[in-house]
């Protein structure tokens, strides 16, 4: 994945830093002295993409401390998780990573599912995996344009959001809602797939390639954008695992870790595609490995679309989980008390430690649920990807330029609502 | 080879015992060992991710109260989890190791393990909170803190001395309704929010309470 040429300036900025630092490491006095300065950038800044602080101390415009604040959009969903039922909490799944609700859904369901002992048809289960490709796509294209954005590519956020437009209307179509879908359940999802809908995402997955490549063909060899972005913000493989970087973020330092491949679930195992990986872990690696997987995202729903099974679309043994049709509930005894204890007492589960992970766009979404049986959860955490990835930072930009930062954050692509929870 | 993690785990460390788990292998070790223990695992066993550190408030009167959980992810033998969890001995002030050492990304994790339960982690680089504010007085995911929240101070002292108000709790009338786990009195049983501010069995707090503007 490298460039194939690396441009001198480069090389003369990364030799003036090494010398400027061994100056300071000996103890030698600069021509001029400089002064710290301490700078905050957030909570509310346009490209710290949500409300993230960066405290930043400064030597001239180099950054000499990092301390990122975060909390600012801490809603306490594991708090409010412990006090309601399990299907009560998948609306709350939505407001974690708002790029992909469907990929998030999908994690929280497979969660309760292995703590119930359901397993999920084939139908149901590639309908979820055409969801959250989808959004994967919907989530990287959101990353790409803000990344563009952020070294200056305005055309890029217009046609990425652009794109987003069309799969708004997919999901839409799909689950009633563009943003907060809720659209998985446990067990199952909300409703069969509409007629046509299947055909539509193919025309999608169609029209999108080619304005996929163009879209990427305007930064990838781009003089400015490689500028910004080829040899800044290095993170090695050692690091990268020391500090638990997951997703494309992972990848893009060379460490081929992806869980559809690794773990699957879901039926990832059934459809072919690459995992893209980086080689050095700069910022446009990790942009490169978007991009491709984007493609990849792609042609995994091309696949599902073509091999989509017939079938019910949820569990068979689900029936103790989903509401039952309102108007079997209104017009029938067993019915109306299976309703109102679903309502009162929620969905019962049997008692056990659960932790499932899935490949969110973002990086790896693990749930913890603990069960003492009944119908919540006594305790369930989040194990969030941008939470994870946050947390290099401080060491990652220390000794780049406030417009390295501004790349750095960019190429991370986080999201402070999954990161805050 | 991950089949053999957990032999291996027990034969090096025979005080290691199993715990009930519903999917990945799970170990229950004494607090002093968690460092040697996840040490182990990432150099001998291969598990180099840790993906996750968290608490368990085991309730309000029970011992031990708090559980550490740690779960790491081997790479080299992908999809490999392992779960390692440690009782606190001190119910009241708990305290655990830290495993930063092992992994820069612990730190985060602890903090908010810190932040959330008030686990203080011995050895940690820079123990602050990250969640909530500098400062807050509680820990909000024990057990005994309510769903609503309890009243403070504004984090700002002159914020909060100009406007005259503090952070309320949440008025949960009307906000999501609360499910009672497990054996339910069936007067009790119609939904309702858990109420701890007010409901309809306690009046409505007026609205000077709620609004304390400084005349």
């Amino acid at each position: 994945m490298s460039t194939g040429f690396a441009y001198p300036d480069h090389e003369a900025r990364a030799a003036e830093a090494a010398e400027a630092a061994r100056a300071r490491a000996a103890g030698e006095t600069p021509e001029f002295e400089t002064e710290k300065m301490s700078l905050n950038m957030g909570p509310s800044h346009p490209s710290t993409h949500g409300v993230f602080r960066l405290q930043m101390e400064l030597d001239g415009e180099t950054l000499t401390k990092a301390d990122p604040v975060i909390g600012y959009l801490h809603r306490g969903d594991e708090k409010i998780a412990e006090n309601m039922t399990y299907n009560q909490f998948v609306p709350y799944t939505d407001r974690l990573d708002y790029l992909a609700p469907l990929a998030n859904n999908m994690a929280y369901a497979i969660a309760v599912e292995k703590l119930a002992g359901l397993t999920v048809p084939p139908r149901c289960q590639a309908i979820r995996v055409i969801t959250a490709e989808l959004a994967r796509i919907s989530s990287h294209l959101m990353g790409l344009g803000a990344f563009g954005l952020d070294v200056g590519a305005w055309t890029v956020l217009v046609w990425c959001l652009n794109e987003r437009e069309k799969l708004y209307r997919l999901f839409e179509e799909l689950t009633g809602a563009r943003f907060t879908t809720s659209y998985t359940r446990i067990g199952g999802v909300t409703r069969d797939v509409p007629p046509d809908w299947l055909g539509h995402v193919n025309t999608f997955c169609d029209e999108f390639l080619p304005m996929l490549e163009e879209t990427l063909a305007m930064l990838t060899r781009n003089k400015i954008f490689m500028d910004r972005t080829v040899d800044v913000g290095v993170i090695s493989k050692a690091d990268a695992l020391a500090y638990g970087l997951t997703g494309p973020n992972l990848r893009g330092s060379g460490v081929a870790l992806d869980l559809r491949k690794d773990k699957p679930y879901s039926g990832y195992e059934n459809y072919e595609f690459d995992v893209p990986v980086g080689s050095k872990g700069d910022c446009y690696d990790r942009y490169l490995v978007r991009g491709e997987e984007m493609r990849q995202s792609a042609r995994i729903i091309k696949q599902a679309v073509a091999k989509f099974p017939g079938g019910a679309w949820f569990a068979e043994d689900a029936k103790k989980i989903f509401n039952p049709p309102k108007d079997k509930v209104l017009t029938s005894m067993e019915e109306l008390i299976q309703h109102f204890m679903l309502v009162t007492e929620g969905p019962q589960m049997p008692a056990g430690e659960v932790y499932f992970e899935a490949e969110n766009p973002k990086g790896i979404l693990g749930f913890y649920i603990v069960s003492k049986g009944g119908g919540v959860p006594y305790r369930l955490k989040i194990r969030s990807p941008s939470f994870c990835n946050l947390s290099i930072i401080p060491k990652v930009s220390v000794g780049c330029l406030i417009s390295d930062v501004v790349a750095i954050l960019g190429s991370f692509d986080f999201v402070m609502g999954e990161c805050d929870r | 080879m991950p089949a053999d993690a957990a032999t291996a785990l027990k034969e090096k460390f025979p005080q290691a015992t199993a715990r009930p788990s519903v999917d990945h292998p799970a170990f229950n070790v004494p607090i002093a060992d968690v460092p040697a223990v996840l040490a182990f695992l990432r150099d001998e066993l291969a598990f180099e991710l840790l993906m996750d550190v968290t608490a368990i408030d085991n309730g309000e009167h029970s011992s031990p109260r708090f559980t550490v959980v740690y779960h790491v992810l081997s790479v080299t033998h992908p999809g490999a989890y392992l779960r390692i969890a440690a009782d606190c001995a001190n119910d009241a002030e708990p305290t655990a190791p830290s495993v930063v050492a092992l992994w820069a990304g612990a730190n985060w994790h602890e903090r908010e393990v810190y932040d959330m339960f008030g686990i203080k982690f011995t050895g940690h680089p820079d123990l602050r909170r990250i969640l909530m504010w500098d400062g807050y007085p509680y820990h909000p995911l024990r057990k005994e803190f309510p769903l609503a929240g309890i009243e403070t101070d504004l984090p700002v002292e002159d914020i909060a001395e100009e406007t005259g108000t503090k952070v309320i709790a949440a008025p949960m009338q009307g906000g999501p309704f609360v499910a009672s786990p497990g054996e339910i009195n069936l007067t009790e049983a119609e939904p309702r929010a858990k109420d701890e501010t007010w409901s309809d069995r306690r009046a409505k707090p007026g609205h000077s309470e709620l609004r304390q503007v400084k005349e």
